[in-house]
This record gives C-alpha cells, structure tokens and sequence, in this order.
C-alpha cells in the first residue's frame, strides 16, 4: 500500500480500510449540502503543482455552494502540515483536502479531527491508511510507474544507462512510482537499460538543478532521465537547454505544459505526461463535499457524481483513480494551459 | 536594571495581552483544545530557549541546539528499529545529546574557539550526522503508552499539556539556577566580562563547560517530546528551529553580548510568540506574512534597548567604566572574546 513509502515501521499504514475509521453510515441519497467549508492542504504552498490541483479543488466548492480554501506551510518538511491540521480543526472545517508530506507525522492529527466529524481526504501523496477516508490517485501509481519507463526507453532507443530525479526521499507517491518503474526495468525488452542512479532534489528548484547537473557530470554516458515530479523535470530542463548535453540526454517524467512548452519547442525535451491537476483537485472537492454530505463514507462501492466529470466510484482502501495521464509533445502541448 | 527589566517585561506583557486579545476575535482562539495545541506546538522551542538562555548570558550562543535535537531524534528512531524497548532508548539519547554538548563545550572553551563559529559548525554537523543514523527514512510506530505525554493533556481535555507542565518544570529550575544562586550571578559577571569574572574568582570555563552539558541534555529532552508528539523520527526533525528558539532569547530581553535577561521575560515571549503564531494561523495569514511580522518583532526587540538606550545602574561588582566600553552595542565582541581566552 501506497502509505508505507516512507516508513520502515509501518504498521499504522498497512492496516484496515479508511472508511471504516469513523464508523460513520453512509446515506447515497443524501443531498450535497451547501456553505460546507473545504480546505485544501498542499504539501508546500509554493508548489506549483498542487496549488493547480487545489483551484480545482477550491472551483469544485465553489460550484457546491460552498467556501474553499488553500492553506499550507512555505517547507515541505513533516511537521509543518501538522499546525496547519489543528488550526483547520479549530476552525471547523467541514473537510480536510491534504496531500501529506509524512504520511504518519500527520497521521494523529488527522485522526483527531476525523473523530470530530471532519472529513478527510488525500491527494497526489497519501497519508496512513486510517487517517483519512478517500484518496483520490491521480492516475494508477502501477500505470504511471510503468509508463515512464515506456516513454524513457523509446526516446533513448532501448538502451544505455538511466537515472531518476524524483522530489524527497520520503514521498509516498515518488517512492511507489519508483519501485513499478524498478519493476519495469526488469522485464526482458529493458536488459538493456541501466538504472544508474536516483537522485533527490527535494522539490526545490535550485536543488533539483543542481542534482540535475550532478548526475550528468557523474554518469557520462547517461542516456537518460526521468523527473516524475514537476519542479524536479523543469529544473532538469532548464539545466538541459543550456548545456551541451541538450538533445542527446533524453529527459521525461512529469511536468506541466506552461512549465515545459519552451522545452519541448527548443528540442530539450520530447515527450513527458500528466494528468490534468485541475480535475484532480476537482475531483477531491467533489469527493471532500459527498463525505461531509453523509452521502458517502469512504467504504468500497459507495458511489457519488463528481461535476463535469461524471460518476466515480471509490475502490479498495478507500481509494478513487482519477483516471489514464495524457502525454504531451510538440503536437499537442499547445492544447493545454495549466 | 532592575527597573530596566521590570520595563521590558511590562512591554512583553503588553504583547501577550495584545496578542491574545487579538485572538479572542478569531473563532475557536479561547477554546480549550486550541490553547493546549497553542502552548503544544512551542514546548520544543521553549526547551531550546531554556538551554540557550544560560548560554546567552555568558556572552556564548549554541546555534547546534536544534540539529542536535535532530540527531537525538534520528538516534531514537535507528535504537527503535533496531528493536530497543524506549526505556533503554530514553537514557541513551540523553547521554547523547550530553556528549554533543561536551563537543561544542570542548571546541569553545578548551580550544579557545569563538562558540558563533563553533556551534554554526556542529549545526552542520549534528545534522549530517542524523542523516547519517537514519539516511532519508522515517521510523514510526513509537510505543502508544508513552505517546501521550507528548500529546495529550492533562485529563485529556484541559487546556495544560503533559508536555507544557515539562517545560515549566524545566523553566523554574533555570530560574532557581539563573536568579537564585551564586552560579546564576556568575553568568551575569561572566556576560559583563569574563576577564573581570575570573579575577573575582568565578570559574568561568568550568562554568560555560557545564552549560553546553546542559544544552544537549535539554535539546535529547526536546527531542524525545518532538518524536513522540510527531510520532516521526527523522533526520530533518526540527530543521532550523535554532533560530526561533534565539528569537524567543532575544525577544525575551535577553542581551546577545550578555550581561541581561531574565527566564520570566523569555517565557513571556515564548508566551507571545506563540500565541501570535496561533492567532495568525487561526486568521489564514500565510506564512510569509508570518515570519516578516516574527522578523520585524525581533528587529524591534533588539533595536528598542538601543534606542531608548537607559543608564545602567550596577548590579554586579564591576567598574562602570569597564562595562560602558565592553557593553556598548557594536563593541568589539571578538576583542572580549580574544582576551577572555587568553587564560585558557
């Protein structure tokens, strides 16, 4: 399960299901309420990524009559989420939208305001599994893990060494996609390719360039690298452009299209994937409002309608996939603005 | 000075008014849980404050506090996942958080190095080392009968944490050292000027020794409070808290050449400056805004005892005359700690 990637103690993580945590009775004919109160939690605020998902997510109450809101900490440390928790409980919030930077720091916290009747949600990165109700997945972490392999091979022609730049060491979603895409590598049709190093730059722009910069002056025939973090691939390319490895050193991964036209147009990159942020936080809005509603409460099967994207329904442990990343080159990425 | 301090901490009281009236606008400020969360999230950084304090007032600073908090912590969760019961952890980390303090003590006082220089170091060090113990990993699943202490209050729901009444016990028995004995009025002497402290027979380095000693007793405790409260040992626990640990020292009066400050006035302002935060998180200010407002409290902080620069009346056996050249802000503090090494 996706929240033991940072734990080597996970026993808070691996086990029971999340809708069973408040032992609330869910009603599928109650009616989403109005003027509930949704906050969303990003692991760092300044996150480009996730403050698009929590627009979404924010446009999404908005639409419910209700009164959304983005609060988070200026570092992505473990902690710093948690103050940010109890002052939303103080604050009666209706529900909780967080994508956890530790998924057992904020674990406590989260359950304390689960057992004051706040309903609680994660994104993009998931905490234990008792500590929230629903997780809303991008994507299948499988699916996403597996496909970054497929893109990195076809572009480096299906052989030489590889590297990965993912965000921090102890990322619940970064880890997961890694361990599939290991578990890719070791099919027949990638004997060929080499994972020579993963390399950290812990969502900060400065840093993730400087690991960038470090894995291609340590690993000379470096073919290619995979960033499945969004401030980790622009870095990257930034770095790429300007140097002599541009073109030759294949990046991918994910990255938004705003942050990655100019790359694509100048031949840095070409071709990486995403799925639409704003309809995931959309989602997690949507999904936060049916719990604080009793319309659903986080158990496998219970179905509820999300908006603009239609009917979900919530899977094993809680969780609800959002559906299949969209990969953008230089056909289609002017299509997109987010 | 006394009527000096008595000022100072009538404006820190002034601020804790203000802030916690403030609050008292903001919806679920005067509820119990929030009061308690409140004093909570600031029992890390008072223990901090309390170990820097003595430090202060000998003219030293200890910048490695929160990174040894760090490594305590790291060391807590590698001995929990090896399979140690806590019981063998606890002393363990204790004696750690000793032997880190015994570094900066022996680098500052043996070798005659100044403490900025030296405790910006370890503060690099301690945390490499954490980061050695644990690498990136977090350890989880600490044993739930000790868990509350860290996060629980008294009869479960009073306003008063297990872990505040921690901090006030360590907070009075401070004060009883920093005011009430002949070591408390050695620190005074020792900030006024050490030369001048060793030749009216005050043991100065056995003095200073003993309070890096104490600051890494006191970071081991703060870090067995945070790992258990957040329920997470990792090497980048606390990361930077050393600097609002010296905020609070600073705001609280305390004079970062030594000589001045008082526990009472570093708990008002660790009083205040928790209280602020609250008050600002409760309104949705962001965090930028947070810390420019923490920032320009400090600035202030520092700056109004200058410009409302009072007479000093004597409080340790010193001539005026020395003092007045050695305590002018600005004045050579290196010079002071060149001299004052010299007997080493």
């Amino acid at each position: 399960m996706a929240g033991c990637g940072g734990t080597t103690k996970g026993s808070d993580a691996a086990s029971g299901d999340g809708g069973s945590a408040t032992g609330r009775q869910a009603d599928p004919n109650a009616k989403v309420k109005e003027g509930l109160k949704i906050a969303f939690l990003p692991k760092e605020i300044d996150n480009p990524y996730e403050v698009l998902v929590d627009k979404g997510g924010v446009d999404a109450v908005k639409e419910l009559k209700g009164d959304g809101k983005e609060v988070g900490p200026s570092d992505a440390s473990a902690s710093s989420q948690v103050s940010y928790i109890n002052t939303l409980i103080q604050q009666k919030q209706d529900a909780i939208v967080i994508a956890a930077n530790d998924p057992n720091a904020v674990a406590p916290a989260l359950k304390d305001a689960m057992s004051k009747g706040i309903a609680v949600v994660t994104y993009d990165s998931d905490a234990a599994t008792d500590a929230r109700q629903i997780f809303v997945n991008q994507a299948d972490s499988e699916e996403i893990g597996r496909s970054q392999v497929k893109l990195v091979a076809e572009q480096i022609g299906g052989s030489g060494k590889i590297a990965i730049l993912s965000a921090t060491p102890n990322a619940t979603n970064q880890n997961t996609w890694i361990k599939y895409m290991q578990d890719e590598l070791k099919k027949p049709e990638y004997a060929n390719i080499q994972l020579a190093k993963i390399a950290y730059g812990d969502d900060d722009d400065q840093k993730s360039f400087q690991e960038a910069q470090g894995l291609l002056q340590s690993i000379p025939d470096l073919k290619g690298i995979i960033a499945p973090t969004t401030v980790g691939i622009s870095a990257a390319a930034r770095y790429l452009s300007t140097s002599p490895y541009k073109g030759k050193v294949k990046l991918t991964g994910l990255g938004t299209p705003n942050q990655m036209r100019e790359f694509v147009k100048d031949g840095t990159v070409t071709e990486f994937a995403l799925w639409n942020p704003v309809e995931l936080g959309y989602l997690a809005g949507y999904a936060a409002a049916s719990l604080a509603s009793g319309q659903i409460s986080g158990k496998e099967g219970e179905k509820f309608k999300a908006g603009k994207l239609g009917d979900y329904t919530i899977g094993k442990n809680g969780e609800i996939i959002l559906g299949p990343p969209t990969t953008f080159n230089k056909d289609n990425i002017d299509d997109f603005d987010f | 000075m006394l009527a000096r301090l008595l000022r100072w901490e009538s404006v820190l009281l002034v601020l804790c008014v203000a802030v916690f009236a403030a609050g008292s606008f903001s919806d679920g400020f005067g509820e119990t849980s929030n009061i308690s969360f409140l004093l909570l999230d600031y029992s890390e950084v008072a223990l901090l404050a309390f170990a820097l304090l003595p430090i202060v007032l000998t003219g030293e600073i200890d910048l490695s506090v929160a990174s040894t908090l760090g490594f305590c912590s790291a060391l807590t969760g590698k001995l929990w996942d090896g399979g140690m019961s806590f019981e063998t952890i606890v002393p363990i980390v204790l004696v750690a958080g000793i032997v880190l303090g015994s570094v900066n003590a022996t680098l500052i006082i043996r070798f005659g190095l100044p403490s900025l220089a030296v405790t910006i170091g370890t503060l690099g060090l301690y945390r490499g080392l954490a980061y050695v113990l644990l690498g990136d990993g977090a350890v989880t699943g600490f044993p739930e009968n000790y868990r509350p202490l860290a996060t629980d209050s008294i009869g479960g729901d009073s306003f008063l944490p297990y872990a505040t009444i921690l901090v006030l016990v360590v907070g009075a028995l401070v004060a009883v050292l920093v005011h009430m004995t002949t070591i408390g009025r050695s620190l005074y002497a020792i900030g006024l000027g050490a030369q001048t402290a060793r030749f009216s027979g005050i043991r100065v380095n056995r003095i200073k020794f003993s309070l890096y000693l104490l600051s890494g007793a006191l970071a081991a405790i703060a870090s067995l409070v945070y790992t258990l409260r957040y329920n997470s040992a990792r090497a980048d626990n606390a990361n930077g808290m050393e600097l609002v640990a010296v905020a609070a020292v600073l705001l609280g009066g305390v004079s970062i050449f030594g000589g001045r400050g008082t526990v009472l006035g570093v708990a008002m302002a660790l009083l205040a400056m928790a209280g602020l935060r609250n008050v600002l998180f409760l309104d949705d200010v962001s965090n930028e805004i947070q810390n420019v407002i923490t920032g320009l409290l400090l600035i202030l902080s520092v700056l109004v005892p200058v410009v409302f620069k009072p007479r000093r009346t004597k409080d340790v056996p010193l001539e005026p005359s020395v003092v007045d050249t050695e305590r002018r802000p600005g004045a050579d503090a290196g010079g002071r700690l060149r001299r004052d090494h010299q007997g080493v």
